[in-house]
């Protein structure tokens, strides 16, 4: 048999090394195993060559479609990322390092972190955050979490209008805790305010909101924050972090948690992962924070410098009491939106914003312009929007699927009553030109 | 003043109806430097032995336990903003909690400076 | 070195955009905009590519250092996985959920299902999912699946048991889970002490969570008995394959009494480390916990095509936005497709021989608390050298100025001044001797010059920072005005 190129010894070594150890055989080092645990079976394929697994892997590749138009979004977002992501991210020294628990020769990690930190925290309005979590339904998560945690209550309001696989990661994680968790009806593409008002009391703690919603509406949280804050519930409010290019922050809407994904910054598609999650907080939550956090401090000889800090609330310390059983974080996607946001810069992130919504508006002129085609949203939106259709939203989609184009998300499968609704995503990548085709296409299948 | 010990090494120094409580010298060599204590609110009935703060040092987390049962009458707001007065003075200016005694009864399951003395030497 | 922000001009940027093809639309209500922009940095392309360059040669990493770090399986990572990843990129998650969406994206479904299988018969489990993003979230999976099963017995039980040596995400995770935990020491072997279990063990407990190998890097023989014994009383029993590359194609845990288990991608199956992450950690359940599995589940049909399954009842529901650190899915079957059977075989084999020939290289040197033959990693204490006031911490630090990055310190928490070594598979003889001569030298030097260990670092950019200053004056961010108040001061 030929051997991997990835065990470097020569036979003569492991002849040498069993030597020092005092044994015959590398058999002899699995004695202690006894032979009624020994591996029955072990029937898996002859490994290969890099060459060939490549050529493999691009025969699998080859059977996704790659030259479909995306007007898709819901959670995962077609945006353009500078070459640098890629070459600066690749680099080894960050991507085959680990979790930086041994500062001094760690400080690029450390710094990195630092200052995804400070681009999160800027980027939302919010005070403090930690260096970043799996995604952003697990973040969702876990601030349902910090809010029982802070609160001491066992009830959760969540705006129907939240993006549906974050709710129902919500509902898997607390699931086994005992908690009330009560959805907020969604009437034509917003959380319905009264029937949060009426339901928020006193056992209440927190409102989870969505902004932009999974309808693609764009709201001001603060009343709603306000009133939480009043009966002394938190307010986490889940965003997309692109449009905070130009949209108003958690922070400034009197949020207590922000929660977002950070797929839009600098993460491909990558069929859904890995992105990264982030939660910020206000300064006063810090401490109830789940996951890594880096903090600056000085050296010996007082240089700046940067270490993990507050790690009594972790695992490895806390073990049962700790504020969460996460571990890792995505540091390297993290790092990848860092590096995103600081290529485009402060102006860069605001014209990004805006070209999205543009297009978007661009698009949302065109398409419920047709015949028998209405906008659900009764208010502004950013770069989704949802059609009600005249028929069946998945046989329009099938439709124009069949042309190359990927028309939205249907909305029947996660909103029953919905199923002429079709939400649509228009991001910068997507021209003119490919709208105008859209919308053809669109009239034609409804219309011819 | 009489200062009582816990075998998980707090004190407590009786002082009327109420007594102070905090973490011994010992206790405060274990844990290194302390960067964070979590003080419970005033008002909080405490039980004997079950948990009634936490400290923080950079690697580690410690539980409190109450050494007797009864009412957080106050907390030292000075080692919230400055929790290295603990370590400086963890007898006397670092204490944690002020706490008015339940069951003074319960005093006789604690022990005093020479019995403690003595505890710790077993440990060693 | 200088803090992005510092390195930050006015009007300044590092990439242009697309001109807008459209014209501009009418603007938002003011009460939905934000102030002012965002405080981002603003540096032109080469700036940021000299920043973050910078940046990276501040770190130790696999590709720079030998990287022992016991526990975390830093073996060298195959540039080959990086290259298959690029073929998959820019597929939506969201296809398979349109009307005949499924065909767009066979591949990527395909890559999931594949490696699902093949973990599988790598653990003999009898399916995985591959959706949790990392070890830890796998355990969580595992053992709400466990918390559903016994729901659907018709039983809610209250404990999980642990032994004292576990990885601190075990309890963490019973207790996110809702269940209290009850801890198991370890025997003077360095084995979960069985007497005490078996006192340990009731009817209220739903499961017991065994890391196998064990964090000591000991192959505990009891392991099967403690399956039975756990069974014996209606408890489930959780593997945490934090250590499978100890036992490729040496012990498949679902053949020995695990019902549960996750294995880490990103140690056992070679996948980069990232920095801290994104890992992924895939669950195995054995027939009887099938149903339980997150959703979605790939499933594939007769004809070969792969599908999202309608998720069953009894599923725990959805874990992650979608179905995984996909990324990273690709790169671990790129990395088990070229090793293939006996390569996997090899790869536990020349870990195990790595670690025992480091073992028996140091004992000379160092205590070693359990003194049996270790599996892919050996743990020492430094207890010996405490004496002359001698820490593990001083000794990893002088391990960084000689050029290697520290094995992991302080755990299992459980020995005194540990000193956890995983040199893995990958490394060369030579490198293992290299480090071993520096280990004797941090020995000897503890003997004759402990001065010298104290103040390692001192080939870094800094020396040992303050951690105290970090926790109490916190700083987790670089504060900014924003409409003439000063945001993101110390907490």
């Amino acid at each position: 048999m030929k051997r991997s190129g990835y065990c470097p010894q020569t036979p003569a070594q492991i002849r040498e090394m069993l030597a020092v150890i005092g044994v015959s055989s590398i058999a002899e080092l699995f004695a202690v195993i006894p032979p009624e645990l020994r591996a029955r079976s072990f029937e898996l394929p002859e490994g290969m060559s890099e060459f060939e697994m490549l050529a493999g892997m691009e025969r699998l590749a080859g059977q996704d479609r790659r030259d479909l138009v995306p007007f898709i979004g819901g959670g995962s977002y077609d945006h353009l990322i500078p070459a640098v992501v890629d070459h600066l991210a690749g680099r080894a020294e960050f991507a085959t390092s680990y979790t930086p628990y041994q500062p001094e020769c760690s400080q690029g990690t450390l710094q990195a972190l630092y200052e995804y930190q400070t681009v999160i925290c800027r980027l939302t309005g919010m005070d403090a955050t930690n260096a970043s979590l799996y995604d952003g339904g697990s973040a969702l998560a876990e601030a349902a979490l910090m809010a029982l945690r802070i609160t001491g209550r066992k009830k959760i309001l969540v705006d129907a209008a939240v993006n549906p696989f974050s709710r129902q990661i919500v509902q898997t994680y607390l699931a086994n805790l005992a908690v009330e968790v009560v959805e907020i009806a969604a009437l034509k593409g917003q959380g319905d305010r009264q029937q949060f008002l009426a339901t928020l009391d006193d056992e209440t703690a927190a409102i989870i909101l969505q902004n932009p919603n999974f309808f693609g509406g764009v709201d001001d949280f603060s009343d709603l924050a306000a009133a939480a804050c009043v009966r002394g519930a938190l307010t986490i409010v889940s965003i997309y972090p692109l449009s905070l290019g130009l949209l108003k922050t958690p922070g400034e809407m009197g949020a207590d948690l922000a929660v977002g994904d950070g797929q839009s910054l600098g993460n491909p598609l990558s069929f859904g992962g890995p992105s990264f999650g982030f939660l910020a907080v206000k300064k006063e939550h810090i401490r109830n924070l789940p996951g890594r956090i880096v903090g600056e401090t000085v050296d010996k000889d007082g240089r700046r410098g940067f270490v993990l800090t507050l790690q009594a609330r972790e695992q490895h310390i806390r073990r049962q009491k700790a504020t969460s059983n996460i571990c890792s974080n995505q540091s390297l996607s993290a790092l990848r939106g860092l590096i995103f946001l600081a290529t485009l810069g402060r102006e860069g992130l605001v014209e990004l914003a805006r070209l999205n919504y543009d297009k978007a508006q661009y698009a949302e002129g065109l398409l419920a312009g047709i015949r028998g085609v209405s906008l659900l949203n009764a208010g502004p939106t950013f770069n989704e929007f949802t059609l009600r259709l005249p028929t069946a939203a998945a046989s329009v989609c099938a439709q124009l699927l069949t042309r190359g184009i990927v028309a939205g998300v249907p909305l029947g499968r996660w909103y029953p009553g919905l199923e002429a609704c079709l939400t649509v995503t228009v991001t910068e990548k997507r021209s003119r030109a490919q709208i105008e085709t859209l919308a053809a296409a669109m009239e034609e299948v409804l219309w011819s | 003043m009489d200062y009582y010990f816990t075998k998980e090494h707090e004190w407590l120094r009786l002082d009327g109806q109420s007594g102070l409580v905090g973490i011994t010298a010992y206790a405060v060599e274990q844990l290194g430097d302390i960067t964070f204590v979590e003080l419970p609110r005033p008002g909080r009935e405490a039980k004997q032995s079950e948990v009634l703060c936490a400290v923080e040092s950079v690697k580690a987390a410690s539980d409190i336990y109450a050494p007797v049962s009864g009412r957080v009458l106050a907390v030292n707001e000075q080692v919230e903003s400055g929790p290295e007065i603990v370590n400086q003075s963890p007898e006397e200016e670092g204490w944690l909690v002020r706490i008015e005694l339940a069951d003074p009864g319960e005093l006789r399951s604690l022990m005093n400076r020479e019995q403690y003395r003595d505890y710790l030497e077993g440990l060693s | 070195m200088e803090l992005i922000f510092e390195k930050s001009a006015p009007g300044r940027h590092g990439t242009v955009l697309p001109k807008s093809d459209v014209s501009p639309a009418a603007e938002l209500p003011a009460a939905l905009l934000r102030a002012e922009p965002a405080g981002l940095p603003e540096l032109s392309e080469l700036e940021v590519v000299r920043h973050f360059s910078n940046l990276s040669r501040r770190n130790f990493a696999v590709d720079t250092n030998f990287y022992p770090l016991g526990s975390c399986t830093m073996k060298y990572n195959a540039k080959a996985a990086e290259e298959a990843v690029r073929l998959f990129a820019g597929v939506h998650p969201l296809l398979p959920y349109l009307p005949a969406g499924e065909s767009f994206v066979q591949g990527s479904l395909g890559v999931i299902h594949q490696l699902s299988q093949l973990l599988a018969e790598i653990t003999g489990m009898a399916a995985f999912s591959c959706q949790p993003l990392a070890g830890a979230q796998g355990e969580m999976a595992g053992i709400m699946m466990i918390a559903a099963w016994h729901r659907s017995q018709g039983q809610q039980r209250r404990f999980v048991v642990v032994p004292d040596s576990s990885h601190g995400t075990n309890p963490a995770t019973a207790a996110l889970v809702g269940y209290e935990v009850l801890t198991v020491p370890t025997s003077s072997a360095g084995d979960m002490d069985l007497d005490v279990f078996r006192q340990t063990m009731n009817n209220e407990v739903a499961a017991v969570m065994m890391t196998c190998p064990n964090t000591l890097g000991l192959f505990n023989s009891q392991v099967a008995e403690i399956c039975a014994i756990a069974h014996g009383h209606g408890a489930l029993v959780y593997c945490d394959g934090a250590n499978l590359n100890a036992i490729l194609g040496k012990v498949r845990p679902g053949e020995i009494g695990f019902d549960v288990m996750h294995v880490n991608l990103h140690k056992t199956f070679g996948t980069p480390h990232g920095g801290g992450g994104p890992g992924s950690g895939p669950v195995g359940v054995s027939e009887k916990l099938l149903p339980f599995l997150p959703s979605p589940r790939i499933a594939q049909r007769s004809d070969g095509s792969y599908y999202l399954a309608e998720p069953a009842a009894e599923s725990i529901g959805r874990l992650a936005n979608f179905y995984g650190n996909f990324g990273i899915l690709v790169r671990a079957l790129a990395y088990i497709t070229m090793l293939g059977r006996d390569g996997l075989v090899e790869v536990s084999e020349q870990a195990v021989l790595n670690a025992n020939y480091v073992m028996s290289r140091l004992k000379g040197w160092y205590d070693l608390p359990f003194d049996t033959g270790c599996m892919h990693e050996c743990v020492f204490s430094a207890a010996r050298q405490l004496k002359q006031g001698v820490h593990a911490l001083d000794i990893a630090k002088y391990l960084i100025d000689r050029g290697f990055h520290p094995p992991t310190v302080y755990f299992p928490l459980i020995v005194k001044e540990a000193i956890m070594i995983e040199p893995t598979e990958t490394e060369s003889k030579e490198t293992l001797d290299a480090f071993i001569a520096v280990m004797i030298e941090a020995a000897q030097l503890a003997e004759t010059n402990p001065e010298a260990l104290f103040q390692a670092p001192r080939t870094m950019p800094v020396s040992r920072l303050d951690e105290t200053k970090a926790a109490r004056e916190i700083n987790v961010c670089c504060s900014w005005v924003i409409a003439g108040e000063e945001r993101g001061l110390r907490i």
